[in-house]
């Protein structure tokens, strides 16, 4: 079962729902539902690489998000680049943006580093809001266009919008097992269980932290895009701390430091906020106690807390198990 | 001149409330070592229990005042007992979550109880007084004279008492605290009940000049992060000078640089700051 649920067979099954999605549905409402829950799972993923696996909790997340989202959103309402061009300098931004603040701030531990990732997040809030000028202020970008059509594939129906962001998607997660699978992974895990033990054994710190964060923000700069270029409005909103909250919601309860756990929190938390939709304004009066809770009694979230469910059974039985 | 002496009014304003918010969380994360990002919607939940006492019961507002700073030390106790006591041996960023939880969940209870609205709260003191030729309304010298009279009286308790001795203890060093007998958990109690009520007093003076809406704690709790982040996390006498720079820097800001970008001037101050110091201004060493 522990073996089923990472195999290549688990990951095919998944894929193939998302591929058999629209025919399941065939409603355009929950196709968009479903396409924004692939851009924020793409952002969480990117979340969970910083915090779940190399113990950096990053509040300005968001504001990365954002970042990508105005690249797009200024370089093709503003200055007529393409959308496929400016999505991949939606990347490059947050990377090259992610060095600097990537070197200032994890020179600090812990809560300082959290708490400073908050002050960033709301520089990168307020300016969007008030550089008038560059980003619109707060009326936001209008009438961003859709992905170019790419030979003969069209990008203008949902149905097809839906199946670009699952191909993202798929690569997005592709990639990140990639990478938490090698070496680098390791190492980034291994930050995370303790400084002082990593650089034990000859780990750079700084280089790989900042690395990591790197990568971090540019999935969140490629699903900022994305969302621009599917939404095609943004405003300062984009920005705000609540999504990096509803990101850390939606990695909390599928499990920090899996790439399984982010993955289906992200796709399953909005469509119980749209079961809740009566609660839409509320809906922290429910989730915020839940996200207490597991905390408090499922810290490693459902995919985690199953993987060591079934690591302690194989232990009783005596079976080796595969490390993650 | 004027303007000038306008200005340091307008600090020594600022100052004091964030001076207050900020001695609050800096006395937890003294005890506890965990951040509280619920402290902003304490100060909000303070502000709307007054608000409510004062529209909808027609209490004096410093009835208010008192009737609100009581409630929200329950709450801070009660999210110390539910939420942080449970924890307290959780390491790295889960009660850092659980606070953010708290947090969401106040600031969605009070938007379902007293709506999204902005609201204004009336005072009893609207009158302008003329100190020798700068104006300054009532409510500012008001402000100033509460929070900086509190700041001396909890400098007193901590320093004078038994009872505020145990907090200076717990904060230096848990395991020798209890070893002379002090009772932690009384103590971590006693504390989130201080910092509650400093955030609901603070609310309650500043709600009048400003408004009280559910998000209104969020920019004050982090200029009260960037604020202990300054004056050395766990530090009394850092806050409340980390507090005055902060509330200086933003009145000359606003009135030399821009108002539009005055609530950024903080947050620019701190990765100026720990940029070049990353243990902050007064902390003797970092973390």
């Amino acid at each position: 079962m522990r073996r089923f649920i990472d195999s290549h067979a688990a990951w095919g099954l998944l894929l193939a729902a998302g591929l058999a999605f629209p025919w399941a549905t065939g409603n355009d409402y929950h196709l968009t539902v479903m396409s924004t829950a692939y851009i924020f799972a793409i952002a969480t993923l990117g979340l969970n690489l910083i915090t779940g696996y190399t113990g950096q909790l990053n509040l300005a997340h968001a504001g990365f998000m954002a970042v990508g989202a105005y690249t797009v959103g200024i370089l093709t309402v503003d200055h007529g680049w393409t959308f496929w061009g400016a999505l991949a300098l939606s990347g490059a931004v947050c990377v090259a943006l992610g060095w600097f603040i990537g070197i200032v701030s994890l020179r600090l531990k812990g809560h300082y580093f959290s708490i400073f990732t908050l002050c960033v997040g709301y520089i990168m809030f307020l300016v969007i809001e008030k550089w008038e000028s560059l980003t619109h202020g707060t009326v936001g970008i209008m009438g961003i266009p859709a992905p170019e059509p790419i030979g003969a594939l069209a990008f203008e129906s949902p149905l097809a919008l839906y199946y670009l962001m699952l191909a993202f998607l798929v690569l997005a997660v592709w990639v990140m097992r990639r990478i938490v699978k090698s070496l680098l992974g390791r190492t980034f895990i291994a930050i995370r269980n303790g400084d002082e033990l990593a650089e034990a054994l000859g780990i750079n710190l700084m280089r790989n932290k900042v690395l990591a964060f790197q990568l971090s923000v540019c999935y969140a700069g490629l699903a900022g895009g994305l969302y621009a270029g599917f939404v095609r409005f943004i405003g300062p909103g984009v920005a705000g701390v609540e999504h990096t909250f509803d990101m850390m919601i939606f990695m909390l309860v599928g499990g920090l430091g899996t790439v399984l756990g982010p993955l289906l929190g992200a796709l399953a938390m909005p469509w119980l906020t749209q079961s809740l939709q009566f609660l839409q304004e509320y809906r922290f009066i429910v989730f915020g106690p839940i996200l207490v809770a597991l905390v408090i009694f499922l810290p490693h979230g459902v995919v985690g807390s199953f993987l060591a469910w079934q690591a302690r059974r194989d232990a009783k039985e005596g079976k080796p198990h595969a490390q993650d | 001149m004027d303007t000038l002496l306008q200005q340091i009014l307008n600090g020594l304003t600022l100052g004091g409330i964030y001076g207050l918010v900020a001695l609050g969380l800096t006395l937890v994360y003294g005890i506890l070592h965990v951040p509280n990002f619920a402290h902003g919607a304490f100060y909000m939940v303070g502000a709307f229990v007054s608000f409510h006492a004062m529209n909808a019961w027609g209490w004096n507002y410093w009835v208010a005042m008192a009737a609100s700073a009581l409630a929200v030390a329950a709450l801070a106790v009660a999210s110390e007992r539910l939420v942080f006591h449970p924890l307290r041996k959780a390491s790295g960023i889960h009660p850092m979550i659980a606070a953010i939880g708290v947090l969401l969940f106040l600031e969605a209870a009070a938007q379902a109880l007293w709506g999204a609205d902005f609201q204004r709260m009336q005072t009893p003191y609207t009158a302008i007084v003329d100190l020798g030729g700068i104006t300054a309304p009532a409510q500012r010298l008001l402000i100033i004279a509460a929070a900086f009279a509190l700041m001396v009286a909890l400098h007193l308790f901590l320093t004078r008492t038994t009872t505020g001795a145990t907090i200076i203890a717990m904060a230096q060093n848990r395991e020798g605290a209890s070893l002379v007998g002090i009772d932690a958990h009384r103590v971590a109690m006693l504390t989130f009940a201080i910092s509650g009520a400093l955030a609901a007093v603070a609310a309650t003076l500043y709600a009048p000049i400003n408004l009280v809406y559910p998000a209104m704690g969020h920019l004050v709790i982090t200029k009260a992060f960037v604020i202990i982040i300054l004056g050395g996390m766990g530090s009394v006498p850092g806050a409340i000078a980390g507090g005055l720079i902060i509330g200086f820097a933003e009145s000359f800001g606003a009135y030399y640089v821009s108002t539009d970008y005055k609530d950024i001037i903080a947050f620019v101050l701190l990765v100026v700051i720990l940029s070049m110091r990353p243990q902050g201004l007064f902390a003797k060493r970092g973390h």
